[in-house]
């Protein structure tokens, strides 16, 4: 039953992705500016412009190079980067761990404070800890994250020097990087010492890219909380004189976290392609970071197989978060 | 000049005794002596020659790294194919050409080419080569090594590698190659025993000595480049294993590894050519951190050693947390566009009272960094053919009201354009020189109507593909001593950029190219950039001050204005 709920799932993936790429292709194409132009900056002449578009196939009719386009995806080949020269695949999978440590970083960053906060919040509603939770959680959407996160770094990293302001890594560290994942990488070559300064990189990088998905889930949470604590079956078990401690864990929470679920599933998404300004600010070199840059030179490869891999993993989350409602509401896996 | 501890030590000093005995014009390609920068030294210019004394006065040894934060990951490591900065500032630690600069100037100076002589029809160039050099993987450096670069850059294959994003120094200064047509200037390539290389051209090339101090036409191992770098026509040339692996120079660093949009690692070259300038840090590493604000934060942090492109509004912060700034002599030209082809900007009064309007000084004074100069013709005063003699614009806004109202154009509006997001080194911060400018333009009565754009692709794309502009901030840094790198790219021929046909100075451009030597052009180009400043296509504003930060600690670096900065001289006090 699960199985083919997946598969069924997965196999409307693909109409939807190929759409995507005819939109992507096409839309790509309109914006103003060609990347002839960026690639030669100042120093562009229309003969240098020219042999550029020729060379790189520019000139060809769109529908040709869309096909073309097209027939190399199905083998695969997302084509290479015109600005960089590096092929889009390997940018992306290079790319890609920076931005899942700092997704990770924030998610928990959310999760961890959010549901507990937003659980309290929901279960003493109208009071004055219950305000200063939503007040709280409201500051974490109105702030902007780019604001925020340069605000944490002059506080925590500048001032205070309790963490650092850029990149992944001190330099001054000498680690290996066997996948990528800087955190992971210390702990299997045996060196904390890389693993902790990685994780230092991603503290303040990940609240401020935690908080919007932090006000969310706790609101969400509160919300969802306080409409099962007037359950029938809530005030079944309060009447069969069950501890409130079982109450809490086993009937509320249980059922107030599915569409917390949800939330998480649909922010992990965002969260992936969406740290751009934290990236920047923080200079940690992720997809976010690498994306903008594209935008600017009209990488158009970079841009489509990106956004299409974004979309892609975007799909799977949402799939793997359908599918994890049967574990925690098993009524949702018999239907 | 004194003797400096330079990458170049040893050869400098030769140059400097030759010069005490009146030899220094080696080649004929010098350049005159009233045109070499160093008369009126500008403040920057004070200061960098103050680095050189001392960084010879630096201790020998200090930490093992040199952490240095770029903004922008390199675009290759084989410099052949790279024509941007920050490549080349990688380039510059791990490769040399036959030709460097002298400190502090974009004048050629020897490097792996002790001595040059250019024939008098300037169609050939030999070059007497330093002994006792070696590529990093062992392979000689000698006559035939020389041959076998230029024969590799003329051979590039067919497809990306003969375009400009992948060969531009070559294409623009040698343009072709062998099977183009027309094919390159280059013509053919001598060897007069290991010591001594002819080139011969199949045109004159007047900036050809200053040409090969850039970058990409550094000495390259032809072992390592057989090696690991076949490339096939069609195919990329800057993703081999060469360019992304196996960079072989002669340089006083070594490649180590490049972590691609991290950062790149070097090594000192233990067997460096020149013991006197070998590298007195072991290790550099440089780093990419784009965001201006996250290099200034890293430095004040402690997490890097040093940082470029310091944004004018962080230096005092910078200086004020007690960390070091260096200013690079500006060779470089911040400039107000008039399209003539938005009229009436093509009414030369209405050029001129808008030039009269503008109070560079004060522009130069609130909005670009300290030691920024007042600009008075479209190229730096350190490039051949700068002259004083040019007409000058001194703000006068009753002269330029007088003027508008001659014209009939009391009631004149102007687009103004101007990029946003974006800091050059030649317009560091264009938001605020546009309001300055524009506020001058207003008072004399002049209705700005402003129109911004993101620099890439659409503000250069509008200035350089499209008519539709105004007034226009722009400007350019040079890439060597050369005065065609400046004037010819600005007025070498009709321009959507500029929107003016004037067959006088596109044939006076095109003519002073083809002067077979320096001292020649010199006087053609005075005589043209006179000719420029009484046409008045633009307003030359000021040639602003790059400035870079350094940690209090760090000694030994030595500002270029062409980015000549190998950092063997740089030290980490503990």
């Amino acid at each position: 039953m699960m199985l083919r709920f997946a598969l069924r799932r997965l196999a409307s993936l693909v109409p939807t992705l190929f759409g995507l790429s005819i939109l992507l292709f096409a839309w790509l194409r309109l914006l103003p500016g060609d990347p002839a132009r960026s690639l030669l900056g100042q120093r562009a002449t229309p003969e240098s412009i020219e042999r550029v578009n020729e060379s790189y196939g520019f000139n060809d009719p769109l529908l040709q190079q869309y096909l073309k386009y097209i027939w190399a995806l199905l083998q695969g080949d997302l084509g290479t980067s015109i600005s960089l020269k590096e092929p889009v695949l390997t940018a992306f999978w290079d790319k890609l761990p920076a931005t899942i440590e700092l997704t990770v970083v924030a998610l928990i960053f959310a999760v961890v404070i959010g549901i507990p906060l937003g659980y309290y919040a929901g279960r003493h509603q109208g009071g004055w800890t219950d305000t200063a939770v939503v007040s709280t959680s409201l500051l974490g959407v109105v702030v902007p994250v780019f604001f925020l996160a340069i605000i944490l770094k002059y506080i925590f990293a500048i001032q205070l020097g309790l963490f650092e302001t850029a990149n992944r890594q001190s330099s001054r560290i000498d680690a290996e990087h066997p996948t990528n994942f800087y955190v992971l990488d210390g702990i299997i070559t045996g060196n904390l010492g890389a693993s902790w300064d990685a994780l230092l990189h991603l503290v303040l990088p990940g609240i401020a890219l935690g908080t919007i998905p932090f006000a969310i889930i706790v609101r969400i949470t509160r919300a969802s909380v306080s409409e099962v604590v007037h359950e029938d079956f809530v005030r079944t078990a309060e009447s069969k004189g069950l501890a409130a401690s079982t109450i809490n864990r086993r009937h509320v929470l249980r059922n107030a976290l599915l569409p917390v679920v949800t939330t998480i599933g649909l922010q992990l998404g965002l969260l992936l392609s969406g740290a751009v300004l934290t990236e920047t600010v923080f200079s940690l070199g992720g997809i976010g970071q690498y994306l903008f840059d594209a935008i600017t030179v009209r990488d158009y490869p970079v841009l489509q197989g990106f956004i299409l891999f974004i979309a892609l993993m975007y799909a799977l989350i949402n799939l793997v978060v359908d599918l994890s409602y049967g574990l925690i509401d098993p009524r949702v896996r018999v239907s | 000049m004194t003797t400096r501890h330079l990458r170049r030590g040893v050869l400098l000093t030769v140059v400097s005794a030759m010069s005490a005995m009146g030899l220094a014009a080696c080649g004929s390609d010098e350049p005159a002596d009233d045109t070499s920068s160093g008369d009126g030294a500008s403040e920057a210019e004070a200061q960098c020659q103050e680095q050189v004394d001392a960084a010879a006065s630096a201790p020998d040894t200090g930490a093992d790294d040199f952490i240095f934060a770029a903004s922008a990951d390199p675009y290759t490591l084989n410099p052949f194919h790279a024509s941007d900065g920050e490549t080349f500032r990688v380039m510059r630690q791990m490769f040399e050409g036959l030709v460097g600069t002298e400190p502090c100037t974009p004048d050629p100076a020897p490097l792996l080419a002790t001595d040059w002589e250019a024939a008098p029809d300037g169609m050939s160039y030999t070059f007497t080569l330093q002994e006792g050099v070696q590529f990093h993987d062992g392979t000689p450096f000698n006559a035939q090594a020389v041959c076998d670069n230029f024969e590799y850059w003329n051979n590039q294959p067919k497809g990306p590698a003969q375009t400009e994003d992948n060969s531009y120094y070559w294409i623009s200064l040698f343009r072709g190659f062998a099977d183009t047509d027309p094919p390159s200037i280059y013509d053919s390539c001598a060897t007069s025993g290991d010591t001594e290389v002819t080139i011969n051209l199949s045109e004159p090339f007047a900036g050809f000595v200053a040409a090969m101090s850039l970058p990409s036409f550094s000495m390259q191992s032809p072992t390592a480049l057989e090696k690991y770098n076949q490339v096939a026509a069609g195919e990329n040339p800057t993703s081999t294993e060469y360019a992304l692996k196996h960079p072989t120079g002669t340089g006083p660093y070594m490649f180590e590894a490049w972590d691609r949009g991290e950062q790149v690692t070097l090594t000192a070259n233990p067997d460096y050519w020149d013991a006197d300038a070998a590298a007195k840090t072991p290790n550099l590493t440089i780093t990419t951190i784009e965001d201006t604000g996250a290099r200034r934060d890293a430095l004040i942090n402690g997490d890097i050693d040093g940082f470029d492109l310091v944004a004018p509004g962080d230096i005092a912060p910078l200086e004020q947390e007690g960390l070091q700034i260096v200013q690079r002599p500006a060779f470089n030209i911040l400039y107000l566009g008039m399209n003539q082809a938005q009229p009436p900007l093509d009414n030369p009064d209405v050029r001129e009272a808008i030039a009269l309007a503008i109070d560079k000084q004060a522009v130069v004074d609130q909005t670009l960094p300290p030691g920024s100069e007042v600009a008075i013709e479209f190229i730096p005063p350190s490039v051949n053919g700068y002259t004083e003699d040019v007409t000058e614009y001194p703000y006068d806004p009753e002269a330029a009201k007088a003027l508008l109202a001659e014209a009939g154009e009391e009631n004149l509006t102007v687009d103004f354009n101007y990029p946003t997001d974006v800091s050059r080194p030649y317009m560091p911060s264009p938001e605020d020189t546009f309001n300055i400018i524009r506020t001058q333009l207003e008072e004399v009565g002049i209705t700005v109507n402003p129109v911004a754009d993101v620099w890439s692709p659409d503000y250069l794309d509008k200035m350089q593909g499209t008519a539709n502009h105004g007034i226009h901030l722009l400007g350019w840094t040079g890439d060597y001593n050369d005065t065609d790198n400046f004037l010819g790219v600005f007025f070498g021929r009709k321009s959507m950029e500029w929107g003016f046909e004037n067959p006088e100075l596109f044939s006076a451009l095109s003519d002073a190219r083809q002067i077979p030597t320096v001292e020649e052009q010199v006087p053609a180009y005075e005589e043209i950039n006179k000719m420029v400043m009484e046409y008045l296509p633009g307003v030359p504003i000021a040639h602003p001050v790059p400035s870079l930060a350094f940690a209090t600690n760090v000694e030994g670096y030595i500002p270029s204005p062409v980015q000549d900065e190998p950092w063997n001289t740089v030290v980490v006090t503990e």
